[in-house]
């Protein structure tokens, strides 16, 4: 155990509350698909892996980041809803085991394709004044974009809660979730409503890739896997298909992860196998975690 | 089984160790190195089917399980010469430092070291269904493979070993893969392996059968950790070298697509496709290097032969659910037919 003055918990805290809400906003995709296809979609952390690519090149080819960084979120919106059309949608009725294969495919496919077109070596993201300048509050030196990130997780949570509860496409996700007949009789068109979450997920995916870049400025193609990997822990921590605990998870896996380095620094190269001790016993404890419903199997 | 079907497993299998032996003695290094690879990767697969195509488990820990194997057989087959030499960083841990074991043995502590930790991840992980299950065993060969970097006096952590004696021939390979392929079928033949086969179908239909799903499904799981460790370890000593970051998903990926290519639930598919994905990988190392063409170079893009073995993997799963043998297996008969011109009726039709 490390001796720790409030200050230095001051610094993790918000540190951790940061990468929380970057882990967030990535777990907000993998629910929202998860909801709706009960699928995990293996593909999301490496759609965040091109977000980061797209606005570094934007920032490269010598554009503000008032444009780069809104057709960054385009660009990946249309790729995640082009991995949705090529490698789940023609799987809709095949086993699972078939569409979980093609998502590995997917993901790996996106990965090799990054590696061969962007070269394999780590990339310096460029970064902002703007949003890297260093304040100080008392002895405490905090980035500014620690507190933009969980300002920008806060606001798109509020969007997205009026989306799913208040508009007539939250509506169609809503029953799209539940029972993909049902709501085909209802007249929902359930290849649109899947290709929307689709596309929601992927542009909160290219909003935290591009706040991972300047926060941790620097990018490679296998850059989404763990990310990726720990994000789909917190869902299912938050309880997956349940959008609020996504996001509670999130923070709940980035606090965590940060306070532990920070306390017990011998434990540092276990920071990775952490996330996934974390995930083996919430699925031994509480399968459905923290906001998930209970879901009977049907014969 | 007829006659005829005993005199032509005969006369293959003859055919097959006449074939090694030429091979081990006059073919080139190169050629006997892919030659074992096929092998190996044979057993690999045939473990990961049992799991994922006959019992229908989707678990993505394979990678963890090999480490598990090729680390054990590599720590008690090196010298202790060899091993003061790996450990300079920190020296190995006691008991450790002075045991040397014959082949065999090591390979066989390999298995059953993976079959416990497979024991041990499976009592717990195989509660969970589907894509929980493999995001659980996927976590799990994570941890392997970070508490492997971190152990530097039982693994020599990221250095990884070196100098492993190269006892792997196609001897041992071939020996192991086909008693691989003996106990698969025998297995799957037995009534565990209908058992398995019932879970695979309807997990809910199997278990008002009064099939015991747990107990199966740890059996399934820990005899595919078995021989996963086994092929780990015989992989570590072909290779000479090994080193945390050889076990990535990456591993696991290969091995996946192995089984979809040959068929989920096929021993004679992930027997062939094992050889084939083999032996392209190789081939198609091209890829990766600069292609020359006379007139002019094109240069070479590391990392496109995983976009090919993505993109096979992806068109096999979306147009080709079944892969090279769906659930069919190799029979005399069916070859014969197939080879012969005159068609006689299978057996049961009308004469």
């Amino acid at each position: 155990m490390v001796k720790m003055t409030s200050e230095m918990f001051l610094q993790h805290l918000a540190n951790g509350i940061s990468l929380g809400s970057l882990y967030a906003l990535i777990a907000i995709g993998y629910t929202m698909v998860y909801g709706i296809l009960r699928l995990i979609n293996f593909a999301h952390g490496d759609i965040f892996m091109m977000a980061t690519y797209f606005a570094f090149f934007g920032v490269f080819f010598g554009l503000p980041w008032y444009i780069s960084f809104p057709v960054t979120i385009i660009l990946t919106v249309l790729l995640g809803m082009t991995v949705e059309l090529t490698a789940y949608r023609s799987l809709r009725d095949a086993p699972k085991i078939s569409i979980m294969i093609s998502a590995i495919g997917a993901s790996f496919l996106i990965e090799n394709l990054a590696i061969v077109i962007f070269g394999g070596r780590p990339k310096a993201f460029p970064t902002e004044e703007l949003f890297t300048k260093v304040m100080y509050i008392g002895n405490i030196s905090i980035q500014r974009l620690t507190f933009i990130i969980p300002v920008v997780t806060a606001i798109l949570l509020v969007i997205l809660l009026y989306l799913i509860n208040k508009t007539k496409t939250g509506m169609a996700m809503r029953a799209v979730s539940k029972d993909h007949e049902t709501a085909r009789l209802m007249g929902v068109n359930i290849d649109r409503t899947i290709s929307i979450t689709f596309g929601i997920g992927s542009a909160l995916a290219a909003i935290g890739g591009i706040m991972w870049g300047l926060k941790f400025p620097q990018i490679q193609p296998l850059m989404g896997v763990m990310p990726g990997l720990k994000c789909f822990i917190a869902a299912v921590i938050g309880g997956i298909g349940n959008t609020t605990g996504a996001v509670i998870g999130g923070f709940f896996l980035g606090v965590s992860e940060i306070m532990l380095v920070a306390l017990l620094p011998g434990l540092t190269g276990y920071r990775d196998a952490f996330a996934f001790i974390i995930l083996i016993m919430v699925l031994l404890f509480k399968p459905t975690g923290i906001m998930g419903e209970k879901i009977s199997e049907k014969v | 089984m007829k006659k005829r079907d005993y005199y032509l497993t005969f006369i293959s299998l003859t055919l097959l160790v006449i074939f090694l032996f030429f091979a081990d003695k006059y073919m080139d290094a190169y050629i006997v190195r892919i030659l074992n690879l096929c092998a190996i990767y044979t057993v690999l697969g045939l473990s990961m089917n049992l799991i994922n195509g006959f019992t229908g488990l989707f678990s993505l820990g394979h990678a963890g399980f090999m480490a598990i194997g090729a680390y054990t057989t590599a720590i008690l087959t090196l010298s202790v010469n060899a091993k003061a030499q790996n450990f300079f960083l920190e020296p190995i841990a006691a008991p450790l430092a002075n045991i040397v074991l014959p082949f065999f043995p090591s390979l066989l502590l390999a298995g059953i070291l993976a079959a416990l930790a497979g024991f041990l991840i499976g009592a717990p992980a195989l509660r969970l269904k589907g894509d929980y299950l493999a995001i659980a065993t996927l976590g799990f060969a994570e941890i392997i493979r970070v508490i492997f970097t971190n152990t530097q006096n039982i693994t020599n952590g990221a250095l990884g070993l070196k100098g492993i004696p190269a006892y792997t021939n196609l001897w041992w390979s071939y020996g192991i893969a086909a008693f691989t392929v003996l106990f698969m079928v025998l297995l799957i033949n037995s009534s565990y392996g209908r058992a398995f086969k019932a879970i695979r179908e309807d997990e809910i239909a199997a278990e008002s059968m009064g099939i015991n799903l747990f107990k199966h499904k740890v059996m399934s799981f820990t005899i595919g950790a078995f021989f996963a460790g086994i092929g780990g370890g015989l992989l570590g000593n072909l290779l000479g070298t090994i080193d945390p970051a050889m076990f990535k998903f990456t591993l696991t990926f290969n091995i996946l697509l192995i089984i979809v290519l040959g068929g989920m639930g096929s021993i004679t598919g992930t027997v062939i496709s094992a050889f084939v994905v083999t032996i392209s990988q190789e081939a198609l190392r091209f890829l990766d290097q600069p292609i020359d063409l006379g007139f002019m170079v094109i240069p070479g893009v590391a990392g496109m032969r995983m976009v090919v073995f993505s993109i096979l993997l992806m068109l096999v799963v979306l147009f080709y659910r079944h892969g090279l043998m769906g659930t069919n297996e190799f029979s005399w008969d069916k070859l014969l037919n197939a080879l012969s011109f005159t068609k006689p009726l299978l057996k049961g039709g009308k004469k």
